[in-house]
């Protein structure tokens, strides 16, 4: 069993209320950071190796000691629980299961900022998970652990929960900031970067849930434990939540160092293909990054085995690797249509675009045109170049990443199974109701040759 | 003209209190949300103006925020809506089959109303449900795990509810 710091009490009975999670060593994280210099505390997050976990992957150390600090002007802590890119639910689960981790993680982390006012931004469909988030901040401020004065300290933190209301796109940093602010969630252009101009123009800091959770375990172990868990510039543990043609879906907790073989297998995580089908496909890290035949998969262009970890995933760039992503792991089995799944994922992107830079917001309405006419058995075979030429204008063109978010899974479709998109063109009575299969994608460690 | 009642303005102030002075804006989207949940699930034009009037804001300032989220109502909709992710994963496992269900059983297609009011079919894009797929999210809750059946027993307990 790998070890696990976030979700290890995720089950214990009770354990949404403060009672439960104090008896179990809630609540210790923030007794030992108060003691501490603010500025400690970020170097302990620094020697951590903590990445970002909401899809970027950017050291979460680093990003905190950008915080501009000047005289007189309030900082902010945004807490990112939007979680809307299509496969990822772990922020979800967090919360949902043990909510006193994530206000425990943002009251240190807010001491370390200077925030006095920290927001919870969360999609606004987890209606029922702001309930949960508010009974556990009434409990935490009830006990002393928020409001005025924490233990005695004389740090005044208060935590609010608000709610968006339908939009991807106010996951992206800036656009998150716009809407905490009561407009429509169009990104900013950088710079200037939110730990200099965010919230109401003030230095803030955006992190993800599960980001902001790990501080937790960070500062009760010490950031130099927490680095030797895992492997490499991958520490610590990582929340993946897994789906599609899966027997077990579900969120699960990893230490690095895991085969993405064994992550789908073993019973432990995903238990294999159900109905015996052999695997096809899969999108290791959210919608966004690129999809991987499952040769590719498995092992590395090199043949070498691929892991679980931001640098195993990304070996081979965008050529013959995907990426870690939001740790949203999408599998497709043998029975599955690339083609069609590629077009739902156009669709959503262009439904989510902002619509304020032209290459987003015509490119993926062409997109998903053009796919649709693939599926539906009506394409053509300029039709194909036509759609890679579209992604590669997206590409690096926009104001922010959901451009590339909505590029990367055409191009890598196209690249990786061109010639399902080109059996769609030539067989388009067939194509609307059979599927092409695996061809030369099936799994090579599982499926004899 | 229907007015927020003194419990809810109550609210209102309490929303506001969790910004900084002047910041009242902030309180827009929660705001919203307090309106569509207590006036039939829509947001109409009149009610918009309220809302801009107790935030101090343009009423233009509301409707461009009102319209630029998915889950702001700008039409009337059925007692009962029904929001089916039809995302990748959903998809994956069979979500343009419990949307072709509910299309026969309701008898409407996307978007559309029963005519006696009851039901209204939307499709949405994902959820954050996607290992427990097919889903849907009917009022605050999400219903998942979806097969025919089951959409058949969430479509008899509507109606029960209605008559209750
Ligand atoms: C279109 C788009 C959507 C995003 N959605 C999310 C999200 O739902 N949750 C999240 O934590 N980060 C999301 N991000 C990343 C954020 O912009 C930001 O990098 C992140 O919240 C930083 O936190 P971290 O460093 O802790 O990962 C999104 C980015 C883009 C471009
Ligand atoms: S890339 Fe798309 S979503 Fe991002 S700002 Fe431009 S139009 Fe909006
Ligand atoms: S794809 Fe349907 S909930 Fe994510």
């Amino acid at each position: 069993m790998a070890k696990k710091l976030l979700l290890e009490k995720a089950h214990v009975e009770g354990i949404r209320y403060f009672d439960v999670y104090r008896r179990e060593g809630g609540y210790a994280s923030v007794e030992k950071a108060l003691k501490m210099e603010p500025a400690a505390i970020v170097e302990e997050v620094k020697k951590s190796g903590l990445r970002g976990r909401g899809g970027a992957g950017f050291p979460s150390g680093m990003k905190w000691s950008f915080l501009a600090k000047p005289e007189g002007v309030p900082r902010y802590l945004v807490c990112n629980a939007d979680e809307s890119e299509p496969g990822t639910f772990k922020d979800r689960y967090l919360m949902e299961f043990i909510p006193h981790l994530l206000i425990e993680g943002l009251i240190v982390s807010s001491f370390a900022l200077g925030s006095n006012r920290t927001y919870i931004y969360i999609r606004g469909e987890y209606a029922w998970i702001v309930a949960i988030l508010e009974q556990a901040i009434a409990e935490a401020k009830q006990n002393g652990f928020l409001g005025k004065n924490i233990l005695g300290t004389g740090f005044d933190c208060e935590i609010y929960v608000q709610r968006g209301a339908g939009a991807y796109i106010c996951g992206e940093e800036t656009a998150l900031i716009e809407s905490l602010e009561g407009k429509r969630g169009n990104p900013r252009i950088k710079p200037p970067f939110p730990a200099v101009k965010g919230l109401w123009d003030c230095p803030t800091v955006v992190n993800n849930v599960e980001t902001l959770a790990a501080v937790v375990p960070i500062i009760n172990m010490g950031g130099e434990e927490y680095a030797k868990i895992g492997v490499g510039r991958s520490t610590g543990t990582k929340l993946i939540s897994a789906c599609g043609n899966i027997n077990k879906p579900g969120v699960y907790e990893i230490d690095m160092t895991i085969s993405v073989e064994e992550f789908i297998y073993s019973d432990e995580y995903c238990g294999g293909i159900p109905n015996g089908k052999r695997l096809k496909a899969c999108i290791p890290g959210g919608s966004s990054v690129p999809i991987l035949p499952a040769n590719l998969l498995l092992t590395t262009a090199k043949g070498e085995t691929r892991y679980m970890n931001y640098e195993s995933l990304a070996d081979g760039g965008f050529t013959t690797g995907s990426m870690m992503g939001s740790g949203g792991f999408i599998v497709l089995d043998e029975d599955q249509c690339v083609v069609k799944h590629t077009l739902t994922l156009a669709r959503f992107y262009r439904h989510e675009s902002c619509g304020q830079c032209s290459p987003c917001r015509e490119g993926t309405g062409w997109m998903e045109k053009i796919l649709m006419k693939l599926e539906n058995g009506k394409g053509e075979m300029s039709d194909i170049d036509l759609l890679w030429d579209i992604q590669r204008k997206i590409e690096g063109n926009t104001i922010c990443p959901l451009g590339d978010a909505a590029a990367w899974p055409v191009a890598a479709a196209i690249r990786h199974f061109r010639d399902e998109f080109e059996w769609h063109v030539n067989n388009p009575e067939v194509c609307t109701t059979q599927n092409y299969g695996l061809a030369h994608y099936a799994d090579p460690i599982h499926v004899p040759a | 003209m229907i007015k927020f009642s003194d419990e809810q303005l109550k609210q209102v102030q309490e929303l506001v209190a969790r910004y900084p002075e002047g910041k009242q804006k902030s309180a827009l989207i929660p705001l919203l949300h307090m309106a569509q949940d207590t006036r039939g699930g829509w947001l109409s034009a009149e009610t918009m103006d309220e809302v801009a009037s107790l935030l101090q804001l343009e009423p233009i300032e509301v409707y461009e925020v009102a319209t630029f989220y998915s889950m702001f109502n700008l039409q009337p909709v059925g007692k009962h809506v029904f929001e089916v992710c039809q995302t990748g994963p959903c998809m994956l496992n069979g979500s343009d089959r419990i949307i072709a269900h509910i299309k026969k059983r309701l008898g409407i297609g996307v978007s559309e109303t029963t005519p006696d009011g009851l039901f209204t079919l939307k499709t949405v894009e994902c959820l954050g449900a996607c290992g427990y797929a097919p889903m849907m999210q009917y009022g605050i809750t999400y219903r998942e795990h979806l097969t025919e059946e089951k959409v058949d027993a969430i479509i008899e307990e509507c109606k029960r509810d209605n008559h209750g």
